[in-house]
């Protein structure tokens, strides 16, 4: 038997208060937790392709305001605005080269329609006779790759379909011949990609003629690697001017490296110790 | 059929509104008609005029953009209209989930459904929680986190662009508010209603109360979709003074004594 009284709690209105803002903080997180992870999972999309002169992709997707005005503007419908369901970060502008390339409009009514700046009227500019013109060339939309495999000019047919849709044709993408040994008198004309001149615009990859296209656009980011400042081309004085003033400190320090050779590779656990 | 006009005439004046801006964006990207451009989140109007969506810009801002003029002065234009003059009027004569949630209000009524369901409670300031965790998903995320989830965008985009699966963000509003929540998306969980109720603190168009006239009937707070601001109602004339309200009319329409109006706000407190 219990003779002590049993004292309920007094809820004050403080209590009361503050119980509730714990909850409403605490909901706000457990809701603000799956909106941040769809979100997260919603902005990843990495092939995909963007309007020229747009951003490079986090900034993009920072400034697009989904206004579609970009894809209103394009005179070929190449441009199509993220459904839900699309899987690509929804409401914002994307193309598809091998249903509708970019036809590189000179004018390129696409970008100065954007009002937030997501698509750069700069980045398509170029300076002639002191005044700023709008030259679709300087875009980089992503860029062309070949697959050799599965492209028929490797095979020796003389196909050049993406050579001559090239808008830059034999700068962007160029022949190069080969002698054809297995006939003994063809040659091969393969096409070749210059990535300092291919603007991504897809014309290629909707021209090519095989099942699924041999040269498709890629974004940068994705197709290309980069070789880092630590080579030097020795047949190039340029790059050999490189070379001037820089530090021969060793910097490295490893287990490894304060030994010599004959003590650490007779020791198989410096060897393989990391 | 002059009553039927008389008693729906600011429904009609709304849905003529919605259906309207729908017809011109639709027109700008079907046809290339060049009154209005764009979306809801940012257009072009007659080719000059930049108009966007100031919550989104502000979403923006947090997520660390840095942007253009057109973009800035077209949220400045939208901002200052509705803070001035119109009021919470986005909410009812331009949003076009507004008539989705319409349809589900009405609905409700029809069906006896406040009288006969298992209530689901939530609070009217969720809204201002969402402004709050909107801002601050945004820096986290470096996007607008509201605009990559808005359920008015996707219908907006998707009537002028192509649904895709935006149908079952719209298809899940509808039946929140005809089964869970009455008016739950506008009245409780949409930050945009939410930061146009806060910027419409001083609007110049309010709906007025004339207590003498008022009867108690009470059918204007059955059609209120937000219906803690008409607390006056019977007790003192005056303006609905609640940023809350979306100057929708439904108010006035239902009333059979004249106790409601529309009208231009009353600055000066006459009260000494």
């Amino acid at each position: 038997m219990n003779n002590q009284k049993t004292k309920k709690p007094v809820i004050t209105q403080r209590r009361k208060f503050l119980s509730t803002m714990a909850q409403s903080v605490g909901l706000s997180a457990l809701g603000g937790m799956v909106w941040t992870g769809y979100v997260e999972e919603a902005k990843s999309a990495p092939l995909i392709l963007r309007p020229p002169g747009a951003q490079p992709e986090a900034d993009f997707l920072r400034m697009c305001i989904k206004c579609g005005q970009c894809a209103i503007a394009c005179p070929f419908d190449t441009l199509l605005m993220a459904k839900p369901g699309d899987h690509k970060p929804m409401g914002t502008p994307y193309f598809i080269p091998r249903d509708v390339p970019c036809y590189m409009c000179t004018d390129i009514p696409c970008v100065p329609v954007c009002p937030t700046g997501a698509l750069d009227e700069e980045s398509v500019s170029s300076i002639e006779e002191g005044q700023k013109v709008l030259d679709i060339n300087k875009s980089r939309m992503g860029l062309a790759v070949v697959d050799e495999e599965s492209c028929i000019a490797f095979w020796g047919i003389q196909c050049d379909a993406c050579y001559r849709a090239c808008p830059l044709l034999g700068e962007a993408i160029f022949l190069e011949y080969k002698r054809n040994d297995r006939t003994g008198k063809h040659a091969f004309l393969i096409p070749r990609v210059n990535g300092d001149i291919c603007t991504g615009c897809g014309l290629c990859e909707h021209a090519c003629v095989t099942k699924k296209a041999a040269i498709f656009i890629l974004p940068r980011e994705v197709a290309q690697g980069e070789v880092g400042g630590h080579y030097i081309k020795g047949w190039d004085e340029n790059d050999e001017k490189r070379l001037e003033g820089v530090s021969t400190d060793v910097t490295t320090h490893t287990k490894r490296s304060d030994l010599v050779p004959q003590d650490y590779l007779n020791s198989s656990e410096v060897l393989f110790d990391e | 059929m002059n009553n039927f006009i008389r008693k729906h005439r600011f429904l009609m004046l709304r849905r003529v509104s919605q259906l309207t801006l729908l017809v011109l964006y639709f027109s700008a990207n079907a046809y290339g008609l060049g009154i209005l451009k764009g979306t809801l989140s940012s257009s072009l109007l007659l080719n000059t005029i930049p108009l966007s969506d100031p919550f989104a810009v502000m979403q923006m801002f947090a997520a660390g953009a840095v942007l253009s003029m057109d973009v800035l002065i077209g949220a400045l234009i939208v901002l200052l209209f509705y803070m001035t003059i119109g009021g919470r009027a986005f909410c009812s004569w331009v949003c076009p989930i507004n008539m989705i949630t319409d349809l589900a209000n009405w609905l409700r009524r029809v069906l006896y459904l406040d009288k006969t369901e298992k209530k689901v409670w939530l609070g009217r300031s969720v809204r201002y929680w969402m402004i709050g965790l909107t801002l601050i998903l945004s820096v986290i995320t470096n996007v607008a986190a509201f605009e990559i989830v808005s359920p008015i965008s996707m219908l907006h985009r998707g009537l002028v662009f192509g649904m895709g699966m935006g149908f079952a963000a719209v298809l899940s509003i509808f039946l929140f508010d005809l089964f869970a929540v009455k008016n739950g998306w506008c009245g409780h969980i949409c930050p945009l209603g939410g930061f146009y109720s806060v910027a419409s603190k001083l609007s110049i168009i309010r709906v007025k109360h004339n207590q003498p006239n008022c009867t108690l009937c009470m059918k204007c707070k059955d059609v209120c979709p937000e219906k803690q601001i008409l607390s006056i109602i019977g007790k003192e004339s005056g303006d609905v003074k609640s940023g809350e309200c979306t100057n929708c009319g439904r108010c006035i329409e239902v009333c059979d004594d004249d106790a409601l109006s529309i009208g231009v706000r009353d600055y000066i407190n006459k009260n000494g």
